[in-house]
């Protein structure tokens, strides 16, 4: 029982979050007239998410290490503007691919190399990135919408993983869950009887049934949308990097403390270097998703996404201070941000509106935050 | 003494809770006006959260019994309240704005101004006065942070007593002094007592407490066990009140063998990184045998400090001369590399260079030795887990789990934290800087028997100290620094304290 409330503690702040969006879904289901919770606006939603979620994972890693990348709406923006004019000019679709995630880690290398080994703040570094490739992006395209040529990268953007395949990823993740379970009651059992069994069998049964339930709703409409499914992919491989290796752990001790990290022998500057490469290759990946979807570059795109990704981050949970953050939490500040946004348009209010409610949902976050510690 | 009977302060029957603790139970504390009343007990005895009581940190209402400021009931809400009745504090923590000057610090937020324009020459003019009334020695117009941590904790002391203040209470004030500083602040004490001012003095060094007390309480799990005058007891009682038991040897006696030279530092000099011409240190040279504990000594600024840093490769500075580790040349040019040659730094400031404070013991420990815990580039958590615990248990951590974060522990058991990290390593030298400070008796003790069983095991030990007892009673040699330069050097059975002092006075 001890060991319930104990976990119960610490991912407090997850579940407030959880319940936060609960309550934000059920306002928006009785405001749309029981639209918003219909599979089909449930997949439009999470597809939506996925640029704003993609970035936010990154983000995550680089505030966690006590820095900031504000030029990512801009380099999002950039990169599409890459990777439509390529297409144009007839360059293979996986060929312009690669060319787009290059161009993204050349970028973030250079603003990582400023950062971290130039010692210039990264909130100044970015903050011209964002100034710098949004103009380039204009003068790129003389202010022109590009279209993106047809192909794989064109319907990747509105394809949906068939219903059935969507059913065998469910088992198959489903399946790994158990195994894990038994893996680490077999461990729990050999440290001797242990109230924490239950607790962990509980935490399976609730992903497990998670899983199966967002298959069954996204394939209640056309199955789960391929951009939804590779932000999962991406999620599930930096959830392993940031917690399961040497990289994710340094991230997180430089976040906590620099002189600390670097005096236990962690190369602080390569650490910072590294978040800010994989926020390159991220933010590459959104500008593929977001150029899919559109179907187009526009000089104009992307803009005020480094925010969104920031405030994503901040309302699950991380701190701007560094050393506190998690990939999940991200992704469900991203889902909480993604909600409002789509929620509001439909049912019909005016644009204005989001930017207020946003920005509303954001100080209030950080603010029950601080003032729960407070009690605590 | 000016008026015996009245009392400045009083506590009657204090009793503090906190979810699941009773920090407080049922505390009687009395001080007189002009007497310096020394409070010792082991950390987490309640020290720290008596104090926040007396500055209205914890507001009245969140503890039960009485607190009394010359014979009326207080009921402060904040720390506003407390200097309006008189009580000054200054806290182990410095609070001073790095970047401001000594003077602009003591009289931050309440600049002598007209119309909202500050009057600058009265604010130096006062600073001036103040310091020299309390004998320091310190540049009114000089930055905080350019100033060394025993001066910024005077410049914290004048601060204090800035606002004519008749309770002076201090927690560790002379963790981070020098001997020839604390002489300084003692007298800076005395002279207070003589102006009336009664002071409480929070600390663990036990010669200080008899050198300057005149009444001593000691408190033990939250309770006020005894209260003495100090000249009817001696340490030992003291002690014995602190733990509950007697502490028959602080200093582990260890079997060990020492063997053949490990470390070997030839005619090293490290040169100031900003201020060219000034050496940091200056042709020093030494060795240290396996299984050895060298002691260094040496007053604040001595480069006792920077000789560890710069083998450790954390010290930035052009480095002239050779370091050999097992007889081949060693060069570190970061503390990465010196790990993995086989060093380990025990830093001096553990909250700030040792731990990361958010994170749990276990990450803690193993911070240092990731690489070493991973199969095919994952993390080994069981592993890592495991490893956790048998420190915990073979280091007596005291936590209430190994996933407990590392600020919630108290300083002795972070300090073992600390120590459980670079024992994972396996390091061939161990550097230890200060490597008690502000920890209590007893944890103090762990640690020296820690530290001595790696000795036994062939570990090479390196101990900055400031605190020559410890020096003493655990080296088997000592070297003292003083200007960046090799003094003295003494084997265990040569070294005493005067010998030792004289040595770190040797300028030039």
């Amino acid at each position: 029982m001890a060991g319930i409330v104990g976990s119960l503690k610490q991912s407090w702040r997850t579940w407030t979050m959880v319940f936060a969006l609960v309550v934000i879904w059920v306002i928006f289901q009785y405001v749309t007239d029981q639209a918003f919770l219909q599979p089909r606006n449930l997949s439009n939603l999470f597809r939506q998410m996925t640029v704003t979620g993609v970035l936010a994972m990154g983000m995550v890693l680089i505030i966690v290490s006590g820095h900031i990348d504000l030029s990512v709406g801009s380099v999002v923006c950039f990169l599409g503007v890459i990777l439509a004019m390529l297409m144009q000019r007839g360059v293979g679709a996986e060929q312009a691919m690669l060319a787009t995630l290059g161009v993204g880690a050349i970028i973030s290398f250079l603003q990582g190399w400023l950062t971290a080994f130039q010692k210039v703040p990264a909130f100044i570094v970015t903050l011209a990135g964002m100034m710098v490739f949004r103009g380039l992006s204009m003068g790129v395209t003389s202010g022109m919408t590009i279209p993106l040529e047809d192909g794989w990268i064109k319907s990747f953007g509105s394809a949906y993983l068939p219903p059935t395949w969507g059913w065998g990823v469910a088992a198959l993740v489903a399946g790994f869950l158990v195994l894990k379970g038994i893996r680490l009651s077999k461990i729990a059992a050999k440290a001797g009887p242990s109230a924490h069994e239950d607790v962990q069998w509980g935490w399976t049964l609730l992903q497990t049934s998670a899983i199966f339930g967002f298959t069954f709703v996204m394939n209640a409409y056309e199955g789960i949308p391929a951009p939804v499914l590779l932000m999962l992919v991406l999620m599930v491989i930096f959830q392993f990097v940031s917690t399961k290796t040497v990289f994710g752990r340094h991230v997180y001790a430089v976040g906590g403390s620099v002189e600390a990290a670097y005096l236990s022998g962690v190369n602080v500057r390569r650490v910072v270097l590294g978040n800010f490469l994989l926020m390159g290759l991220l933010t590459g990946v959104a500008a593929m998703i977001l150029t899919a979807r559109v179907e187009s570059a526009q000089p104009d795109a992307g803009q005020l996404l480094e925010l969104d990704a920031v405030a994503s981050c901040v309302i699950g949970g991380t701190s701007l201070m560094g050393g506190k953050g998690t990939i999940a939490g991200a992704l469900l500040g991203a889902l909480v941000m993604e909600s409002l946004n789509n929620g509001m348009s439909l049912a019909n209010m005016e644009a204005f509106w989001q930017y207020v409610v946003k920005g509303l949902v954001l100080v209030v976050a950080v603010w029950l935050d601080v003032a729960s510690q407070k009690v605590r | 003494m000016v008026e015996s009977s009245a009392k400045i302060l009083e506590l009657r029957g204090i009793v503090k809770e906190f979810p699941g603790v009773r920090a407080l139970d049922g505390v009687f504390f009395e001080v007189s006006p002009g007497e310096v009343h020394a409070l010792c007990g082991e950390n987490g005895a309640g020290k720290s959260t008596l104090m926040k009581i007396i500055s209205g940190l914890y507001p009245y209402g969140s503890y039960s019994g009485d607190l009394v400021v010359a014979g009326k009931i207080k009921k402060f809400t904040s720390i506003k309240d407390s200097q309006a009745a008189g009580v000054a504090i200054v806290f182990q923590e410095l609070s001073l704005v790095r970047e401001l000057s000594v003077a602009e610090n003591i009289f931050l937020g309440r600049e002598p101004a007209t119309l909202g324009v500050i009057n600058w020459d009265k604010v130096y003019q006062k600073t001036d006065i103040l310091l020299s009334e309390l004998g320091f020695n310190i540049d009114p117009r000089a930055l905080v942070g350019e100033l060394g941590i025993g001066q910024q904790q005077m410049v914290e002391i004048a601060k204090a007593l800035a606002l004519d203040a008749k309770i002076l209470i201090l927690d560790e004030p002379t963790s981070a002094l020098s001997d020839t500083e604390i002489e300084v602040f003692l007298a800076a004490i005395r002279r207070l007592r003589a102006k009336g001012v009664a002071s409480v003095l929070i600390t663990h060094k036990l010669n200080e407490v008899f050198s300057i007390a005149d009444r001593i309480t000691v408190f033990r799990d939250g309770k006020s066990v005894a209260s003495y005058a100090a000249k009817d007891v001696d340490e030992h009682r003291v002690i014995r009140d602190m733990v509950g038991r007697e502490l028959t040897e602080m200093y582990p006696v260890i079997e060990k063998s020492v063997g053949g030279p490990i470390l070997e530092v030839l005619h090293l000099s490290v040169q100031h990184p900003t201020r060219p011409g000034k050496d940091l240190l200056h042709d020093v040279s030494f060795s240290v045998k396996k299984g050895e504990i060298l002691g260094i000594a040496g007053l604040m600024g001595s480069g006792r400090t920077e000789i560890l840093m710069a083998i450790f490769g954390a010290l930035h500075g052009k480095k002239i001369g050779t370091i050999k580790l097992e007889g081949e040349r060693l060069d570190c040019t970061s503390p990465k590399e010196a790990i993995e040659k086989g060093l380990a730094l025990v830093s001096e400031d553990r909250k700030r260079y040792g731990l990361v404070l958010e994170e749990s013991v276990t990450k803690n420990i193993s911070l240092a030795s990731l690489e070493h815990l991973t199969r095919f580039g994952v993390l080994k958590n069981e592993d890592e887990m495991s490893i956790a615990r048998n420190y915990v248990r073979d280091l007596r951590i005291k936590t209430p789990g190994i996933n407990a974060l590392v600020k919630t522990l108290s300083g002795g058991n972070q300090q073992k934290v600390v120590l459980a990290k670079w024992m994972l390593t396996k390091p061939k030298v161990l550097f230890l800087d200060e490597p008690t400070r502000g920890i209590d008796v007893g944890a103090r003790a762990e640690i020296y028997r820690i530290v001595g069983e790696m000795a036994s095991q062939g570990v090479a030990v390196v101990m900055v100290s400031s605190e020559l007892p410890e020096v003493l009673g655990l080296s088997d040699r000592v070297l003292v620094l003083c200007g960046g330069r090799i003094t003295g050097e003494f084997s265990r059975h040569e070294a005493t304290q005067e010998r030792i002092m004289a040595a770190a006075t040797r300028f030039g």
